[in-house]
């Protein structure tokens, strides 16, 4: 019985991950360049770009109409002779930056590009403040002994002599 | 500097407790255009089956403000839309050009037509989706409104409402009219 299940949890292991689906299966075989250069080439620019109908993926990932138009436009601009630039930058001149999964960097993505290097160094010198405030504090609260507290400190440590502090 | 510091924590939710408030009405589903206030991409699209006129470039740049209309008969917000852009045809007062994007077959759109009223001054077949590809369009339907010039000037996506209509679309043909 145990072996039994052990053998169906085996089958299912290697069965599931088939069934799963692999997201480069979004590109179908007939899209495929028969060049294999080229073919690398599309791939790489399609995982560049935003699949418009559903927004969170490449239009590599995608199973939407649209981006399997645009990624045969992407092969096709290729077998043109375009360069990986090009032809992102013929499907940036209709869909705008949006399409880029990585925002370009220029003046109205200058805010979103510095912000996490901004926030850092706010983070860090809240932290360094926060350290040397308590340490200034610390310094400030250690007070010395009153003059009464000495001569009891004195008087338990056996020491007669006042040693001047106050 | 204490009261200060304790500040910031209350400016900086505020801050973007506005930031929220402000895009809390905004689709971020609508990817705006870049073609807006550029010239309508070339292109030049066959007629619907039985049909003489097709559409081009040169159907948008005869010195009247238009509308594009981007529509499919297997696109259901398509149909629900149809009825205000018979009233936008009626009510505007100037061509509005249909955009048959993507028909499985070149009949369905001639079909679609038949059954619910040909609102359309002219309209082009794009069966290849590159005419679409060219306008930006990534989700039917979509309307432009295009000036006398050919340049593009807005655009609206997904359906037309009643107060997309009433309250954008032709206020803006209006205003462009002069």
């Amino acid at each position: 019985m145990t072996r039994r299940l052990l053998t169906l949890i085996g089958t299912l292991g290697v069965i599931m991950p088939l069934l799963a689906g692999n997201p480069a299966w979004a590109v179908n075989p007939d899209e495929m360049l028969s060049n294999p250069v080229l073919e690398k080439r599309a791939r790489d620019i399609s995982q560049e770009l935003r699949c418009l109908v559903c927004q969170n993926q490449s239009i590599d990932d995608s199973d939407a109409e649209l981006a399997r138009d645009l990624r045969v436009l992407v092969r096709e601009r290729l077998i043109a002779g375009d360069t990986n630039a090009e032809a992102i930058d013929y499907i940036v001149a209709r869909y705008g930056d949006y399409v880029l999964l990585n925002p370009p960097l220029k003046p109205e993505t200058y805010i979103l590009w510095a912000s996490p290097a901004v926030l850092a160094i706010l983070a860090l010198l809240a932290v360094f403040a926060f350290y040397r405030r308590k340490q200034r504090e610390a310094a400030a609260t250690t007070t010395s002994l009153s003059r009464d507290e000495q001569a009891r400190l004195d008087e338990i440590l056996g020491t007669s002599k006042d040693d001047g502090r106050a | 500097m204490r009261f200060s510091l304790a500040v910031i924590p209350l400016v900086l939710f505020a801050a973007l407790a506005g930031v929220f408030l402000m895009n809390i009405d905004k689709d971020s589903s609508v990817v705006p255009s870049v073609l807006i206030d550029k010239p309508a991409p070339d292109f030049s699209l066959p007629p619907l089956p039985g049909r003489d006129k097709g559409l081009s470039k040169a159907d948008l740049t005869k010195g009247q403000v238009s509308v594009l209309n981007v529509f499919a008969s297997w696109c259901v917000p398509c149909r629900a839309e149809h009825p205000l852009i018979k009233r936008l045809s009626r009510e505007a007062d100037i061509p509005v050009f249909g955009l048959n994007y993507k028909e499985k077959d070149p009949q369905d759109g001639v079909k679609w037509l038949a059954e619910l009223g040909d609102p359309y001054t002219a309209v082009g077949m794009d069966l290849s989706g590159r005419t679409g590809i060219d306008f930006g369009v990534y989700g039917v339907p979509e309307t432009f409104i295009i000036d006398g010039t050919g340049q593009i000037r807005y655009k609206h996506v997904g359906p037309v409402t009643v107060d997309v209509l009433e309250n954008v679309l032709l206020p803006k043909i209006a205003e462009l009219k002069g």
